[in-house]
Order: C-alpha cells, then sequence, then structure tokens
C-alpha cells in the first residue's frame, strides 16, 4: 500500500495508545488542566485511583488532528483504556457513575459511584506519565 | 445549512442533528460556543456509546471542535413508535 509519506507523529500516537494500559490525551496535564472537560476527566481518574498516563495535545497541533484522525472522535479529552477509545468526558463521566468505568479498569466490582467528583484543586498525579511526541 | 461564520444556536445545533439522524429527537443547549445535546434516536438501539456519540458528531464534521467549541453530548436509545410492548 501506499501512504504517500511515512508519518512518523501518527505512528508515535498509535504506539502510545499501544503501549499504555490507560492513557489520556488532554488539554494540559493532570497537574494543571487547560480545560474543563480535561480537568473532569483526570479527577474521575484519580478518584478511582487508577494511574494513567497523560498527553498534552496542545503544544503541537498536529497532535490533535493526527489523534482524531486516528481515532475517528473530534474532541479533546480522549481516553483510551487498553488500545481502544472508550470516549470523552460526557462518556466517562457516563461510565464512572453506572459503574461501568471501573469495571472497564478492573477496579472493583462495578457498583454505581453516584455523580462524577468535581476537579479539585490541582494535586500530583500518581504515575502520571508525560509523553514526549 | 448554515452560513459558515454566523455563530452555531442551539436552534441550529437541534435542527441539523434531527435531520440528519433518522427519527431523532434532540434537546440543544449552549452559548454559541460551548454547547450540550441531548438526543434520542432509534438508530442507537444496540451501538456502544462511542458509536453513538460519532452519529450525532458526524452530523457536523470539522465543525465540532472549530465553529461549534465544544459539543457535550448525552444519548438514548429511543423505542420505535410501536404498540406497547412488555
Amino acid at each position: 500500500m501506499s501512504d504517500e509519506t511515512t508519518n512518523p507523529l501518527r505512528e508515535q500516537i498509535q504506539t502510545a495508545i499501544e503501549e499504555n494500559p490507560v492513557l489520556l490525551f488532554m488539554k494540559g496535564t493532570p497537574e494543571q488542566p487547560m480545560c474543563g472537560f480535561s480537568a473532569r476527566t483526570v479527577a474521575i481518574l484519580q478518584s478511582v485511583g487508577q494511574p494513567f498516563a497523560a498527553v498534552n495535545i496542545l503544544p503541537d497541533p498536529r497532535i490533535r488532528q493526527e489523534l482524531s484522525t486516528l481515532s475517528n472522535w473530534p474532541t479533546i479529552p480522549q481516553l483510551f483504556i487498553d488500545g481502544e477509545l472508550v470516549g470523552g468526558c460526557d462518556i466517562v463521566t457516563e461510565m464512572y457513575e453506572s459503574g461501568e468505568l471501573q469495571q472497564a479498569l478492573g477496579l472493583d466490582n462495578g457498583a454505581p459511584s453516584g455523580p462524577a467528583p468535581e476537579p479539585q484543586a490541582p494535586e500530583p498525579a500518581p504515575l502520571s506519565i508525560e509523553n514526549r511526541l | 445549512m448554515a452560513v459558515s461564520g454566523a455563530p452555531a444556536t442551539p436552534e441550529e445545533l437541534k435542527q441539523r442533528i434531527e435531520s440528519g439522524i433518522p427519527g431523532a429527537t434532540a434537546e440543544v443547549t449552549g452559548d454559541g460556543h460551548h454547547f450540550n445535546a441531548v438526543v434520542s434516536a432509534p438508530a442507537f438501539a444496540g451501538l456502544s456509546r462511542i458509536a453513538q456519540h460519532r452519529l450525532v458528531y458526524d452530523v457536523f464534521g470539522a465543525e465540532v471542535g472549530d465553529r461549534i467549541h465544544a459539543l457535550s453530548i448525552q444519548t438514548k436509545a429511543s423505542e420505535p413508535r410501536t404498540e406497547s410492548i412488555a
């Protein structure tokens, strides 16, 4: 097949998705989210105690372009679990409240968790990995 | 279709969702940049949330993230209107 050019950035994104079991593409960092939707998604992952890798898409607009092309999903954040796109803030929130998120992460028996947590003042994110794409 | 450059309105988004997804009903709120859409459609039945949300995003294509800065979506599969099914 002839992809017109090799695309190192897309390959790096694909590799990051494959290599990190829980990966969040977001605006800003877990310590300093730059968008309310990203902040909310980080708060949910932190509240369930899930370590996750994070990629800040803001430094280079091409990251977002390539990611959205790859994932067929237009908005940020995007949460990947085991290489699969789970969704953005809305879906992650719904899944958290129903317990499906915890189940997908293998964290507990999937008991409903009630309303999603609001973002708190920044605190250090455990094991967050800043990927350098 | 919308005149490009004109601000998006909740009414416009509602109409485009309802005409773009067969049988859909949508409630849309928003301020011209950030919108929230609650969409019900028979077409959602049996689809994952991801697939349901993609159907809604697909109505707007590249406008999402651009002219429509942010679009929150909640989807529900609605039953096709039939007599009561237990």
